[in-house]
């Protein structure tokens, strides 16, 4: 009898202990896996979980020369000449920069100066006039990865003027040749799609993940990574099966459920969530041994490799109050925000701002006549009585832009002396170390434009 | 193209969290709401007048220095509100109905506008007017009224529990759940430390304020005075009474944390709070008066601008200890 008492308590503090250790385990799993800082938007992606369309073939693209970070691309056609799609219009100039393609065939009309929807700067721009043949270009051939070395695999990517499709658009061969010393063992596949309304890359996991995996799998080759992570923010929970399913096979790859918060996709937040490591601001993930792609940006690179079809096309999510018909659209590069606007049904109202990009780090656009390029993922448009005259008020040192940043700055103390010009002192505090997130100026009651004030002092330190 | 001439340019973020300074200050007068109802129970109407006449006049007087000075009016923020009112909750609802005027005059007028009004000023401006009544009028400013339920026929005012406490009267049977639900002599605002809990819940709900700054604050009071009774009396229920007595909820929850006058970071808080605790104590156990909350927040707050020197957040990838 007194063994048969003892047993059960025996096994019940035994398991007692496992359950007490894996909920250690969970719980210090749940405090590793999130970055300091951060907020968390309102989920206003109406345009996901829709399938995505093909746009009508536009009549007029405007393919700027400088899509990417780096040198612009040099022209190597002629006001008058004919072009096809896929032939390449403009050299990359140096190593870092990025060929340029027709989207359509047809004429050049004009080369000029024309609006560029990042950075508020004019690029030197090719209009193109279609002939509605939507001819390829000669010479596009399709491989076997297998027949292909290395470096041939990175030439084609060079060649395809393939470049981050995330929004920084960097050029992806660079991001590929490993400098001497250096080795990979971790690719991160961006997934996460942070920015509240943009649905550019959910869609394209639903509908290409062979696709992108296949991309991945080429870059984890070119790289000799050991291994890949695919984070996927957990509001995107169909897109994390269906990469599940994709990935089956794969021993070395793994989807990473991420906690819903912004800015989860940024490649510093990506790598503390996933590996547990922060990058500090002075060094690159390359560093670390890791390389961040985006989901389309494999999806582009595969593209390029098997089909030898060069950048020319993206998926662009459409969406914001002031649309009628929110849209994940297959765009070609070049063509213009109004004849995208009219795809999907035009504005549904007096409409307030057109933003290239999401609503926390895109740029607004004083005029409809921009292009998507390469990097853009999103066109919102937001209704007239959602953007309002925003007056700041004086800081109440509430102390929520702390809270806020992801990095670990102040950002009203930076603001307050860049403010008064004193940039020597504001220096102290780092605002080298912002990448411009806009968590701050978002969470700030007082309405302070904490985001430009810091750039203020960036630039001036920048340029001191 | 005449359609594109009416997109907004801005930089970005192109959206912004619904929270504003004013939305902020409306919410903390409404937290405040339940402790001058309980006030008013306890006390009778004269508390809730008393209540009024501070609020508006703290109002009244900033709209007045604006106007003189020709600045934005800008009273519909609410902060000259939450000054006027906790002013008033921190006085006896017995003093003549002019005192709280000039407290709130004082407040706005020495300790806001003159530092360059809402987010410039660096001490309390509802204590600095109580610090100022109560230098000025000691009388009547340590004159409690009893609560109604308690008053005796000819006994209508009486001492604090603190106070009697101080005067080695503490064998007077102290009801804690007395004192919990505001059925003891004090101030206004003070006396139901239930109807502030009500208040601060919402304000924590809300994250106007964290719990760093009150925690620690209450927290560094209680473990002094259960320090003092380990080696004193041993009568931990003392540590009860300390906490719901004078002032300390009231200062803890909802003037300790005045954004604009305590610590920016969460760890600056918690520094914050432990000195406001250990001055509190200090001042109980060995000062003139028997209340410490009032001048232990505005010494800290004093203090505030070196604590956010030292204590800053951690830049990520940079470890502290380099």
């Amino acid at each position: 009898m007194l063994i048969g008492n003892r047993f059960p308590s025996t096994v019940q503090v035994f398991f007692t202990l496992m359950r007490m250790n894996k909920a250690i385990n969970f719980s210090s799993k749940l405090i590793i896996k999130r970055f300091q800082g951060g907020v968390y938007l309102k989920d206003e992606k109406a345009s996901s979980r829709k399938r995505i369309e093909d746009a009508e073939l536009p009549s007029k693209v405007t393919i700027p020369f400088h899509q990417h970070i780096g040198t612009p691309a040099s022209p190597i056609i002629e006001v008058g000449s004919q072009v096809k799609k896929g032939q390449k219009i403009a050299e990359a100039t140096g190593f870092v920069s990025a060929n340029v393609h027709s989207s359509i065939s047809g004429k050049v009309t004009s080369i000029g100066k024309n609006l560029y929807p990042a950075l508020g700067r004019a690029s030197i721009a090719a209009v193109i006039e279609s002939n509605g043949k939507d001819e390829w270009v000669e010479g596009i051939e399709t491989h076997d990865p297998d027949l292909l070395t290395d470096q041939q695999i990175i030439e084609i990517i060079m060649e395809a003027g393939i470049v981050g499709m995330g929004g920084a658009a960097f050029p992806n061969h660079v991001k590929l040749t490993i400098p001497e010393g250096k080795k990979i063992e971790t690719i991160l596949l961006n997934g996460a799609e942070c920015e509240s309304y943009v649905t550019a890359d959910h869609a394209l996991m639903l509908e290409e993940p062979e696709k992108i995996i296949d991309g991945l799998k080429l870059v984890m080759r070119v790289t000799k990574a050991k291994n890949a992570f695919i984070g996927i923010e957990k509001n995107k929970p169909d897109a994390i099966d269906i990469l599940n399913k994709a990935i089956h096979s794969e021993k070395n790859i793994k989807v990473v459920p991420l906690k819903v918060k912004y800015p989860q996709g940024w490649e510093n937040m990506l790598i503390k969530a996933i590996l547990h490591k922060e990058v500090p601001p002075s060094k690159l993930p390359l560093d670390f041994g890791i390389i961040i792609s985006n989901v389309s940006t494999t999806n582009a690179i595969s593209n390029a490799v098997r089909l030898g079809h060069p950048l020319i096309e993206r998926v662009v999510s459409i969406n914001g109050s002031g649309i009628v018909k929110p849209k994940n659209l297959r765009v070609r590069i070049g063509t213009l925000f109004s004849e995208l606007i009219r795809q999907c049904g035009g504005f549904s109202g007096e409409v307030g701002k057109i933003i290239a990009g999401g609503p926390m780090m895109g740029f607004s656009m004083s005029d409809m006549g921009v292009p998507v390029t390469k990097g853009t993922n999103n066109v919102l448009v937001l209704s007239k009585d959602e953007v309002k005259d925003l007056q700041p008020n004086a800081c109440i040192r509430c102390g929520r832009c702390i809270d806020a940043c992801p990095v670990g700055l102040i950002p009203r103390t930076i603001a307050l002396l860049a403010q008064k010009g004193m940039f020597k002192e504001a220096e102290s505090y780092f605002p080298i170390d912002c990448k411009e997130c806009g968590c701050c100026a978002y969470v700030c009651p007082s309405k302070i434009p904490l985001v430009q004030l810091i750039q203020f002092a960036k630039t001036d330190i920048i340029t001191r | 193209m005449q359609e594109s001439k009416l997109l907004t340019i801005s930089t970005s973020p192109h959206i912004r969290d619904r929270d504003s300074v004013p939305k902020i200050m409306w919410t903390v007068v409404i937290s405040l709401l339940p402790a001058v109802f309980a006030g008013t129970y306890f006390f009778g109407l004269r508390a809730l007048l008393i209540v009024f006449i501070g609020t508006v006049s703290s109002i009244a007087t900033e709209a007045l220095i604006q106007r003189i000075l020709h600045k934005k009016i800008t009273v519909y923020d609410g902060s000259a509100a939450v000054t006027g009112m906790l002013l008033a909750m921190v006085i006896p609802s017995g003093v003549p109905l002019w005192m709280p005027i000039i407290g709130s005059f004082c407040a706005i007028a020495f300790a806001k506008a003159p530092f360059g009004g809402i987010g410039y000023n660096i001490f309390n401006p509802a204590l600095i007017g109580r610090a100022i009544l109560l230098a000025s009028f000691p009388v009547a400013m340590t004159t409690w009224q009893l609560p109604l339920p308690m008053q005796a026929v000819d006994s209508v005012t009486g001492a604090t529990t603190l106070a009697i406490i101080k005067e080695g009267h503490a064998d007077h049977a102290l009801s804690i759940w007395n004192l919990f639900i505001g059925r003891s002599g004090g101030s206004i605002g003070e006396t139901s430390e239930l109807a502030l809990l009500i208040g601060a819940i919402l304000l924590l709900v809300k994250r106007y304020i964290t719990w760093h700054i009150p925690v620690s604050f209450i927290g560094t009071v209680a473990l002094i005075f259960g320090i003092k009774e380990l080696f004193g009396d041993r009568d931990f229920a003392m540590i009860m009474v300390q906490m719901f007595s004078g002032g300390l909820l009231l200062g803890a929850f909802f003037m300790a944390t005045d954004m604009v006058t305590s610590p920016l970071t969460k760890t600056g808080g918690l520094i914050f709070g432990a000195g406001t605790g250990i001055i509190t104590c200090i001042i109980r156990i060995k000062g003139g008066y028997p209340e410490g909350v009032c001048y232990a927040i505005l010494l800290m707050n004093a203090v505030t601008p070196l604590i956010d020197r030292y204590v800053k957040p951690r830049r990520f990838g940079i470890s502290r200890k380099k």
